[in-house]
């Protein structure tokens, strides 16, 4: 049996007025997968916080647990105090961040070993670093040169160095809070491999995650949070998709897990809704895409990161420059971002944080900004309509009114996402451009959040979205567009939807 | 009322400023010293507000000293060498000051030129310009243009109160921020300013025009300090091109930061810009009247800016941060 080396002993937390930690035990083992899951607002990253020394509990005490473990010898538990992440990692543990922190401006090397460069007389040894780091990256897998630049790496890359980094500093314990929600499925792939890896070397591993599919595949053990307690724990062959569901909600939850049908086309009219001719991204040049997709019809985009689905997002939205022919209903769509909303188009970026929402800002604000020119006069903003308006969008996607004058930063990844989607429902968009739609949101958020794709769909909207979760396209998408290295490398439509295929294309593989 | 309470510590440091300027210096509550003192503020809050709308969106204006100065005394070089019409003059040298404003604007968002870079470059030159343009002669009305000068040095009696009487610049101030204060609060503009000043990029994914808003903070900035340079000159009737609006753009940032104005963009408030100014202005006032020596002046008020700005950020932690 995999031995304790950190202990929670009824940890509790509250912040002005909440529990969001009450009385969680739970032991963190060498050799070993812990999973702690929950919905948002269970508690996992208040859990996590604590156990990496970025918040201290209100009550409850953590434990380095010395000693070969039951069956072996003398437990011997010394309760441990870590006011800062400095003082976690002096003993061993390491947290990867959800949000990446990486400076941009220093190189991959750097970045791993940023804090501890090896030195001479003061002057850094950048040979020696280059030659460290080399060996973290491949121990994660990622092939990149060590002197490239973090600020030119795509998301789900500047993961995996966040990950060398941890490793690098010879930490015991890695905590990884939602590692898998930026990376396409191949690359997810890749890393639950390594998680194993590292497992198996005698790590102990910790990890929040949305995805079921995950735990099932690499959790030894699984901790389920709810409401601020744990409401079960499972390890080995108990570890199912069911019980884990139930323990989450506290009830039985039947998860829709296959496709709903949507309406059908509106018109077989080949004019209206959305279509792309020779269109060409001229960032980065790659062939042509031509794609139409009809109004009340749900497109996915697959593929791997980095396969051209943003760029091609980017492209239609008037974010980044291209050539070719956009036509949405029958006109061109064409000129800058703001022309474009005019003209009916909605989007959602990939990075809610940067490029969504007004963090600091109040719900109300973040909601109703784009609608602003409709609901004024000269000019002048209608202050009783946008109240109406913000309450009315909140309630379609099942926010609490509460949450309409706190800042954006203190609510859930959920209900930021929320806030993002109501900021577009009253616009009623003719074209909908969701990138990543529900990346770290929870279930219950993430289902009234496809229900809204749903309705929108159903209105006789067009939407066209990137997802790099198999499950998300297969429940949402009437037909999936897979993309290789920038253009489309197949079609897949209804019962055809499966993550085999999908996998296939997108690694440039062919349909048999 | 909602100002009030966010400027609160700025009232209660205005209050004991000018307490220990009283009761130590003869001469500060006096109907002069007061008016003198409502003056002073209301012309340097015009270049505060300039100031605070460019900071808004998250950018800085150096050249707002340069721009008084080349307004200042651009207005009597007109009139008075070349012989322009009143109605003539003052509209060229406001439609100058907004046109170098749009050109700030333009630099900054097309070509994505650092807006510190940009108007520091617009603080040498127009200094420069005026310099140049004056052969470096101080400029003045020479006792002309009285009607004109009086914008700027009426005074309105209020009845009831025999010694004091308020300057008419606070006219075009109260107007000024009031406009402004519905500008951000009430209209698609002004609203959509502050979100590209909080997060451009989203504001950008919004679907605002991000970079018209940011030249037109610009041109506003520039505009009012055209307007404040020329109010200056009315007041004072003459000066030198060398020196004339020295520093100016230090005090209309140090007042904005003062007033709340966060230099990361997206917040902004008039009432603060005005009481950060009428702090440094008392300021200013109170150590010339304790007889502390001018050669203090600008030690003292940078460490009163540093300790305001410090005390405001140790505030701001140690309130609980709530909704």
């Amino acid at each position: 049996m995999p031995r304790t080396v950190l202990r929670a002993c009824h940890v509790s937390r509250d912040y002005v007025g909440v529990q969001a930690l009450d009385s969680v035990s739970l032991d963190v083992r060498a050799g070993e997968v812990l999973a702690i899951v929950g919905e948002n607002g269970a508690g996992k990253s208040t859990l996590l916080k604590i156990l990496a020394g970025v918040i201290e509990p209100s009550s409850g005490t953590l434990q380095e647990v010395d000693g070969e473990g039951p069956g072996h010898g003398p437990e011997r538990g010394t309760d441990l105090r870590l006011r800062n992440t400095r003082e976690a990692r002096e003993h061993g543990i390491a947290l990867v961040h959800q949000e990446l922190n990486l400076a941009e401006n220093l190189d991959v090397a750097g970045s791993i070993m940023l804090g501890r460069e090896p030195h001479r007389l003061g002057w850094m040894d950048t040979a020696a670093m280059r030659r460290e780091a080399a060996v973290w990256l491949a121990r994660v897998g990622l092939d990149v040169d060590p002197t490239t630049l973090c600020g030119s790496l795509s998301i789900a890359r500047r993961q995996q160095v966040e990950f060398a980094k941890a490793l690098s500093a010879r930490a015991r314990i890695l905590i990884l809070d939602e590692p898998t929600s930026s990376l396409s499925a191949h690359e997810t792939e890749r890393l639950l491999q390594i998680m194993r890896e590292l497992r198996d070397a005698g790590q102990a591993i910790v990890f929040v995650t949305h995805h079921l599919n995950e735990v099932l595949r690499v959790a030894d053990r699984v901790v389920v949070l709810r409401d601020g307690c744990v409401a079960g724990e499972l390890a080995g062959a108990d570890i199912k998709r069911g019980r884990i569901e139930e323990l989450m909600v506290g009830k039985s939850f039947a998860v829709p897990t296959t496709r709903v049908a949507s309406a059908p086309s509106v018109t077989s009219d080949s004019t209206r809704g959305l279509t792309l001719r020779r269109v060409v991204s001229t960032h980065r040049r790659r062939a042509a895409v031509d794609l139409h997709v009809a109004p009340g019809d749900i497109v996915g985009l697959a593929g791997l990161v980095g396969a051209g689905r943003t760029e091609l997002l980017e492209a239609i939205a008037g974010l980044a420059r291209c050539v070719g022919e956009i036509m949405l209903d029958g006109s061109p769509l064409m000129g800058s971002v703001s022309s474009r909303v005019d003209a009916g188009v909605a989007i959602v970026p990939e990075d809610r944080a940067r490029d969504g929402l007004f963090l600091g800002d109040p719900v109300a604000v973040n909601v109703s900004v784009a609608w602003l020119p409709r609901g004024s006069r000269a000019g002048i903003v209608d202050r009783t309509a946008e109240q109406r308006m913000v309450t009315m969008a909140m309630e379609r996607l099942r926010m609490s009114s509460a949450a309409r004058d706190r800042a954006v930063q203190t609510l859930s990844g959920g209900n930021q996402q929320k806030t993002l989607f109501a900021r577009w429902l009253a616009m009623k968009p003719r074209l909908w451009l969701l990138d990543e739609p529900t990346r770290g949101v929870d279930i219950a958020a993430r289902h009234e959040i496809h229900q809204a794709i749903r309705e929108a769909a159903g209105g006789g909207a067009v939407v066209l979205f990137a997802s790099s979760e198999m499950e998300e396209l297969e429940v949402l998408a009437d037909r999936v567009v897979v993309m290789h290295d920038g253009s489309i490398a197949g079609e897949l439509a209804g019962g055809s939807i499966d993550s085999a295929s999908i996998l296939r294309l997108a690694t440039g593989g062919v349909l048999a | 009322m909602n100002g009030v309470k966010k400027n609160l510590g700025l009232i209660v440091l205005l209050v004991i400023i000018c307490v220990i300027a009283a009761s130590f210096g003869s001469g500060f509550l006096t109907a002069y010293n007061a008016m003198n003192l409502i003056q002073r503020t209301a012309l340097f809050s015009i270049l505060g507000i300039g100031a605070g709308l460019v900071i808004a969106t998250g950018g800085i204006d150096l050249s707002i000293g340069s721009i008084v100065c080349l307004a200042g005394i651009a207005t009597p070089w007109l009139l008075v060498e070349h012989g322009w019409s009143p109605w003539a003059a003052v509209p060229a040298v406001l439609a100058v000051t907004a046109l170098l404003g749009v050109g700030h604007g333009l630099l900054v968002t097309r070509l994505r030129l650092q807006p510190f870079l940009v108007t520091l470059c617009g603080l040498l030159l127009y200094r420069g310009v005026a310099r140049w343009m004056t052969d470096d002669q101080s400029q003045g009305f020479r006792g002309e243009f009285t009607g004109l000068r009086d914008i700027a040095l009426a005074k309105i009696a209020i009845p009831g109160i025999e010694s004091f009487r308020l300057p008419a610049t606070a006219v075009p101030l109260i107007v000024l921020a009031v406009f402004t204060g519905l500008f951000l609060s009430r209209t698609v503009w002004g609203r959509w300013l502050l979100a590209t000043g909080s997060n451009e990029s989203a504001a950008r994914h919004s679907g605002i025009p991000t970079a018209r808003l940011t030249t037109l903070a610009y041109m506003a900035c520039a505009f009012l300090a055209g307007a404040g340079g020329m109010l200056f000159i009315f007041d004072i009737g003459s000066a030198q091109p060398s020196d004339f609006g020295n520093f100016y753009e230090l005090y209309a940032i140090a007042a904005a930061v003062l007033g709340g104005c966060s230099l990361r963009g997206g917040r902004v408030s008039v009432v603060g810009i005005i009481l950060g100014t009428a702090v440094l202005q008392v300021l200013r006032n109170a150590i010339i009247l304790l007889g502390l020596g001018s050669e203090l002046e600008f030690a003292v008020i940078g460490g009163v800016l540093l300790i305001g700005v410090s005390a405001d950020e140790v505030v701001r932690r140690w309130v609980p941060r709530r909704g």
